[in-house]
């Protein structure tokens, strides 16, 4: 057994790579990282490829006793690379999309069907070794479920609501689902290409635009890997206003889910009110940062526009009304016993998956899984904010939904505390990207899980940018978690969760 | 509840007053659009919306359309969860190469005369994804569109505004 910090001490540094390490390391390097991630003893937070010559594979990793972040890098002269997945069920679709887009394979991988590729681009392989796609593809197997009077139920690519599109094919033993396979990759837009030889400025758009909802999440990951790959440090005020801008972002998307979440068991009262909530949020940002989602505000080296001087005016009084509004909303869900006959109990995620997975966000929270980048990485300003972070252990929908509730609560506290403290000074420090080079990792704590940003730059360009949502580990435990359910609580379930397609098709 | 309930009937309504219909959006359908579609479709449309692979910012968008602020059902227009029941489709994004066979497969499952509208800079021409391996390019290079609304995302008012013109066109 060799730990994570004896891999990275044994392999090749990387000095260009900052503020964590990167080492290159041997196949056994790769594989003994692997074994930490399925011993437990290390948290994956991301795994992607990279092409070029040779071919690379990365994997971030987080120790699970010091929160000590790690990269290490295989290069793979013969296209292929051992299997993670074989070893550590999490890895598995990642090593998909890694083959899918990179035609790096992962040796020994029990799942070898292609992920995001679902046969409709006229190449294969499009960030490696481009082939001409084969004609006609080769059909996609869905896993076998085996059984006596079992019906399948495919849904989607396109939903019955006004939602993302992904395909949900349910096996189910009358009303109860008997299993979930998902199948991915619909709004693949092929992002990773088009940050290839982008400018910084293109390049931060282009993060912004991952997942919508979580634009500012994006935003400020993508601007602090830069940042670390250019070894500048952001004005302090720039700092305070990035989080300003997380916690309106977490509060708008806490609200407009916490409401549907009761919308979709038929309880339409709490969805009305905390979507004029949600609506609030949105116009204070708008008035504050001039956009509603507060898109492109975030920018490397700090920020695109200061708050008007009548901003923090603005934010209190929208805070007053949410303090006095919200708590009886909270009231109303925790007092409806029919509301919560639906949500207690339903769609649990095991605490042991929870673990396995590093389920970020209100989905690990929910089912004991203590860990928020506010706090792990403790990046400026939460480091001098005061907050908690809430975990319950049912991983029910009930527990996700009280998650989020006390998430709001915190982001009031964390506002009030940003507008007092908020320092005086510029909001930006300049990027000189001129012939700079350099590799820069970030993370972000987004209203969904924890966003990583892996960004290399070569001469102020980006040579190379991986953007990880959090579903990445939350989608397979919808799967988990919808088992023994009935179809009917799916959109609940799904809804509860409330993963990115978009951030995850890339 | 009951004094949620009881506040809702001593409170003004939220709901704003409607925008004026958007003139460039008026003269877009001008066009475009025949009499006779707008008498067999009178002044009531159930819209599809279809995302063809956007970031889903314009989904949020969308959904703000149905809070108490603007309230879209009052002008006689609501969502519907299936193409067969629509008169519009509602089509955000890039469309990408793995949405493509679905939005034709959604646009001729809607039965005529039908209008489509596409909503966010990426679905006027691919916007900041365009030359993408992945996407097939806007939505009219896909489907016939009727109306582009620009935004990225656009605001609620900027959809209504697009919206109001269909009934009004």
């Amino acid at each position: 057994m060799t730990s994570l910090r004896e891999i990275v001490a044994q392999g090749r540094r990387i000095e260009a790579h900052r503020p964590w390490p990167r080492v290159v390391v041997t196949a056994e390097g790769w594989s003994a990282a692997a074994d930490e991630l399925a011993g437990g003893r290390a948290t994956l937070l991301g795994l992607w490829g990279e092409s070029g010559v040779p071919g690379v594979v990365h994997m971030a990793a987080i120790t699970e006793d010091d929160n000590e972040i790690a990269v290490v890098s295989l290069e793979c002269p013969l296209q292929t690379f051992p299997s993670v997945g074989a070893l550590h069920p999490p890895a598995i679709r990642l090593e998909r999309a890694i083959h899918s887009l990179h035609g790096l394979k992962p040796v020994g991988a029990a799942d070898t069907r292609p992920w995001l590729d679902l046969g409709f681009w006229d190449v294969e392989f499009p960030l490696g070794t481009r082939l001409p796609a084969a004609n006609p593809r080769p059909a996609y197997d869905f896993l076998p479920v085996e059984g006596e009077n079992l019906h399948r139920i495919p849904v989607g690519p396109v939903h019955a609501g006004i939602i993302e599109p992904g395909h949900f094919r349910f096996t189910c033993a009358g009303e109860t689902v008997a299993r979930l396979e998902q199948r991915l990759g619909y709004v693949h837009k092929g992002i990773d290409s088009l940050m290839a030889g982008a400018t910084i400025d293109r390049a931060a758009k282009l993060a912004a635009r991952t997942s919508g909802d979580s634009t500012v999440a994006y935003g400020v990951a993508f601007a602090r890997a830069v940042e670390a790959a250019l070894d500048i440090e952001v004005p302090a005020r720039a700092n305070y206003l990035r989080a300003l801008m997380a916690e309106l972002e977490r509060l708008a998307n806490h609200f407009g889910d916490i409401g549907a979440i009761c919308n979709d068991a038929s309880f339409a009262i709490m969805h009305a009110h905390c979507g004029v909530l949600r609506e609030q949020v949105l116009r204070a940002a708008d008035a504050c940062f001039g956009h509603r989602l507060m898109m492109d505000r975030v920018v490397p080296g700090g920020v695109a526009v200061d708050l008007r001087a009548d901003a923090p005016a603005i934010l209190q009084a929208a805070l007053k009304i949410f303090r006095q509004r919200f708590p009886r909303l909270v009231e109303l869900y925790d007092n409806t016993a029919s509301l919560q006959d639906r949500t207690v109990s339903t769609g649990i995620v095991r605490p042991d998956y929870a673990k396995q997975f590093g389920a970020p966000g209100y989905v690990g929270r929910a089912s004991g899984r203590a860990f928020d980048a506010r706090k792990a990485i403790a990046y400026a300003p939460y480091d001098a904010l005061d907050f908690t972070v809430p975990v319950l252990n049912a991983g029910d929908v009930n527990a996700r939904v009280w998650i989020r509730i006390h998430e709001v609560e915190q982001s009031f506290a964390l506002i009030e505390q940003i507008i007092a403290r908020l320092p005086n000074g510029p909001i930006t420090t300049p990027v000189d990207s001129s012939n700079n080079n350099g590799e820069g990792l970030g993370f972000a704590e987004g209203f969904r899980g924890d966003v990583l940003a892996a960004v290399r730059l070569e001469n102020g360009r980006v040579a190379h940018c991986h953007l990880r949502d959090p579903s990445w580990f939350q989608w397979p435990l919808l799967e988990t978690a919808i088992e023994g359910n009935i179809v009917a609580d799916f959109p609940l379930c799904n809804k509860s969760f409330n993963c990115s397609y978009s951030g995850h098709d890339l | 509840m009951r004094q949620t309930l009881f506040e809702s009937l001593t409170h003004g309504p939220l709901t704003e007053a409607a925008p004026t219909a958007d003139d460039a959006a008026l003269a877009e359908l001008a066009k475009s659009l025949e009499q006779n579609a707008r008498r067999r479709l009178g002044r009531s449309l159930s819209i599809r919306e279809v995302d063809a692979g956007s970031c889903n910012g314009c989904e949020l968008e969308i959904h703000a359309l149905n809070n108490a602020f603007y309230d879209l059902e009052r002008f006689g227009l609501h969502f519907v969860a299936s193409p067969r029941h629509a008169d519009v489709l509602l089509v955000t994004g890039p469309v990408t190469k793995n949405m493509r066979e679905a939005l034709e497969r959604t646009y001729r499952a809607t039965p005529d005369p039908k209008w489509v509208v596409a909503l966010g800079d990426c679905a006027l021409d691919g916007g900041i994804f365009a030359g993408s391996y992945a996407v097939a390019g806007g939505v009219a290079d896909v489907v016939p569109v009727d109306l582009h609304i620009r935004g990225c995302p656009p605001s609620p008012v900027a959809i209504l505004k697009g919206l109001i013109a269909l009934l009004q066109a």
